[in-house]
């Protein structure tokens, strides 16, 4: 009924749609897995269920919170509304500083506690990321 | 302040020569035997006057004019020379200025340089740049004037943000913006010669040139942004994934995609749309770029300020030029299919073709990952970050078949080809699969796809080697760029594999030590510059194998603004970068430290430089033949 050339360009067509779905399916699937929530200690406290994934914990270093030791920083981030505690061993960056904005990314233990695996640098003294100034509210 | 009138007013003379010479064009257009003389030296007047103008603002920045409102919020008396002049493009009134600058340049270039082609192209050429011109200049004009007044003038500036102060990162915006801007000259060029019909194979010979300039500049500018990266930042890494970084990885893949295009128009009349489309998207991928670093949406070393009238001036702007080049697209453009060309599954078009695709998949990857958390935060407000993980996934499996194509494709033939030294290619790749076996094998590193991905990478080193050193070999250009890719993704994953770190908190005096490594932190040295002082960290560090480096990174608080930053210390050896960087907690005696040992690092360097090189050489090379 069709030609042979019609037939192959049809089934070239099929081909690449197959493979666009599979490729959308493919980045979509991997980038649910792999997004990081930004959260503020408040909306830590309001959860109802504690996440096991990666997370990211924004706000501001609570005055005379820093303890270090050899091998642990240790840190409270606070929204001025609530706090949460941080346990962090690995490299700071160099902004960070008690009464700056910071974001740890890590897990969290329970409501109050974060283990962090990574603290975020800042380039600027006066940047504040667009995520602890919202959750900061009008501060 | 005499200089900010000079350059103000060289600025708006420009837009007006800009308005001017779409008249000559419309009136040259209609009569176009030869170019008018006009357009030339109109042309010539407009780089000059924006020429001035940029100098203007240097002297501003040299002579620390604060009556300049640029001036005052990015410079300081105490800033040595140097950075005072490239303060000039480190914020974002200059740097734009300097995007006006390049512009400009590039279409006077343009017109004296291209010969051989209708009158009517160039001309078209010239309005659709003129286009982008005058934009820029409202857009300078408008929104983000360099030459401010304030009123009274302040004794002295702000500063200039310190890590910006940085030989790397002078240079890097200029650079950058070479190949960033060049893609413009690109995007008139396809867009006068779609217009016009002309698209053919010594177009494609005639504007290979600029693509290779650009795509040259591009890729040292990303190189000089990583480099920076590297050692300023202080985590030791070269590639973070982060937005803007991948604003410039995006253009860089279309505008490689587009390179490999071209080759096949200069010498078959095929994948015209493909040419066409892909140097829309380099351009508009590198207006997205200055829209989503200027706008504030992103945010980075890059912001400078967040003004949302600028972002809302270059989304119109951009939607414009979109929908401008979208219509020329689709009422001018028809593949002449009539004389039907058809290529056999096996070669050289088809090849290339897989190229394309491959490189539109990445491109869509890194698009997606950097727009998405923009995305979701307007429609649902939630934030998101998309880590490296997502890119690492995605993009690290579809390398593998990339590579191995890149080796077969260069050995196939136009039309149909069948596929030649088959011996060679087989027993190559036994060898190198063989050899990422060992290798990983002997280093207790047994991921599955670090071999397969090894060996891949492997197989087109030795591929590319071995033609390198074979006389009939003739494409030099592209053997050393194949080379160079394979280099980087060699080193890149050598780095990744045997990559060793140490993050430990320490005093002074103290010392630190595990199975593998000792680290004596000595002393404490003070340093006092006129801009900055210093605290230096002496540390002797000694490794298993006995040797011992003496490493001193620095602590800098630079007095204007008043900001912190730790200044790496990396001992480069040709096998292994060591790098050290330290961190004082406020109030506290203990110095965060963080000890790398990175193998291979130079080397991710110099393949950069050596794909880089080979653009030069093919730049160079059809000079000759001509």
């Amino acid at each position: 009924m069709y030609g042979r050339k019609v037939k192959l360009r049809f089934l070239f067509v099929v081909i690449i749609l197959i493979t666009l779905i599979l490729t959308t399916f493919l980045i979509l699937n991997s980038l649910e897995e792999n997004v990081v929530y930004f959260k503020s200690p408040s909306e830590i406290k309001s959860l109802t269920e504690l996440d096991k994934n990666k997370i990211r914990v924004g706000g501001m270093v609570k005055k005379n919170s820093i303890s270090i030791n050899s091998d642990e920083v240790n840190f409270i981030i606070t929204d001025f509304k609530n706090e949460i505690n941080v346990i962090y061993s690995g490299a700071v960056p160099s902004l960070f500083a008690e009464g700056k904005g910071v974001v740890a990314e890590g897990f969290l233990k329970d409501r109050n506690f974060f283990s962090a695996i990574k603290i975020l640098a800042k380039h600027d003294e006066n940047y504040m990321p667009p995520e602890v100034k919202e959750a900061l509210g009008e501060k | 302040m005499i200089y900010s009138l000079i350059g103000y007013y060289s600025l708006i003379l420009g837009l007006i020569i800009g308005l001017l010479l779409f008249y000559f064009s419309y009136k040259n257009f209609y009569n176009s035997s030869i170019l008018d003389t006009k357009i030339l030296s109109f042309t010539f007047l407009q780089l000059f006057f924006v020429l001035i103008s940029f100098l203007c603002l240097i002297f501003s920045f040299v002579i620390s004019d604060f009556s300049n409102q640029t001036v005052f919020n990015n410079s300081h008396t105490t800033k040595p020379l140097f950075y005072k002049i490239s303060g000039t493009w480190g914020n974002h009134e200059g740097s734009l200025l300097l995007w006006l600058l390049v512009l400009t340049l590039f279409i006077f270039l343009f017109l004296v340089r291209t010969k051989n082609q209708p009158v009517k192209y160039k001309i078209l050429t010239l309005v659709f740049q003129q286009i982008i011109i005058v934009g820029f200049f409202l857009f300078l004009i408008k929104t983000s004037n360099p030459f401010n007044y304030i009123f009274p003038t302040p004794t002295e500036g702000l500063g200039l943000n310190p890590i910006l102060q940085d030989p790397a990162l002078a240079i890097h915006p200029p650079i950058l913006y070479l190949g960033y801007v060049g893609s413009s000259i690109i995007f008139s060029s396809v867009l006068a010669a779609t217009s016009l019909k002309i698209i053919s194979t010594s177009w494609a010979l005639h504007i290979k040139k600029w693509i290779l300039i650009s795509w040259i500049f591009l890729t040292l500018g990303i190189l000089l942004g990583s480099i920076w990266a590297y050692y300023e930042l202080g985590w030791g890494g070269f590639w973070f994934w982060d937005p803007v970084e991948n604003v410039s990885l995006m253009p860089w893949l279309a505008l490689t995609t587009l390179l490999h295009c071209i080759l096949v128009l200069e010498k078959k009349s095929i994948l015209t749309s493909w040419v066409i489309i892909l140097s829309i998207a380099t351009f508009t991928l590198s207006m997205c770029g200055t829209f989503l670093v200027r706008s504030g949406i992103l945010n980075s070393v890059h912001t400078f300020a967040n003004d949302p009238e600028r972002g809302l001036f270059i989304l119109v702007f951009l939607f414009i030029l979109i929908l401008l080049s979208i219509l020329i697209f689709f009422l001018f453009h028809k593949d002449n299919n009539k004389k039907s060309y058809n290529f056999f599954w096996l070669s050289k078009e088809t090849s290339i073709l897989i190229n394309n695709w491959f490189m539109m998949y990445f491109l869509s990857v890194v698009l997606i990952g950097t727009v998405y958390p923009i995305f979701l935060d307007v429609i649902s407000s939630q934030k998101i970050s998309v880590g490296p993980p997502f890119y690492h996934k995605l993009i690290i499996p579809f390398l593998i078949p990339f590579l191995i194509m890149m080796v077969i494709g260069p050995k196939l033939k136009w039309i149909k080809s069948q596929l030649e030294d088959k011996i060679y290619l087989i027993s190559f790749f036994i060898i190198s699969n063989l050899l990422a076996y060992l290798v990983l094998k002997n280093f207790n590193q047994n991921i599955l796809i670090n071999t397969i991905l090894i060996s891949s990478a492997l197989y087109l080193f030795f591929i590319t080697l071995r033609d390198f050193f074979i006389k009939k070999y003739k494409n030099i250009s592209q053997n050393i760029a194949h080379f160079g890719f394979s280099l980087l993704i060699l080193s890149i994953l050598f780095n990744n594999l045997f990559s060793s770190e140490i993050i430990t908190n320490l005093k002074v005096g103290e010392t630190f030590e595990d199975s593998k490594t000792k680290i004596v932190f000595e002393s404490v040295d003070q340093k006092k510059e006129h801009n900055y002082n210093a605290i230096i960290a002496n540390f002797s560090i000694l490794n298993s194998s006995g040797e011992l480096d003496k490493l001193s990174p620095e602590l800098r608080i630079y007095n204007q603004p008043v900001i912190a930053t730790s200044e790496a210390d990396i001992k480069t050896t040709l096998m292994s970068d060591k790098f050290i960087v330290i961190n004082l907690v406020q109030n506290q005696d203990f110095f965060n430290v963080r000890y790398q040992v990175k193998p291979f690092m130079l080397w991710i360097w110099l393949s950069v430089i050596l794909i880089s090189f080979a653009g030069i050489i093919s730049f160079f090379k059809k000079n000759y033949e001509k």
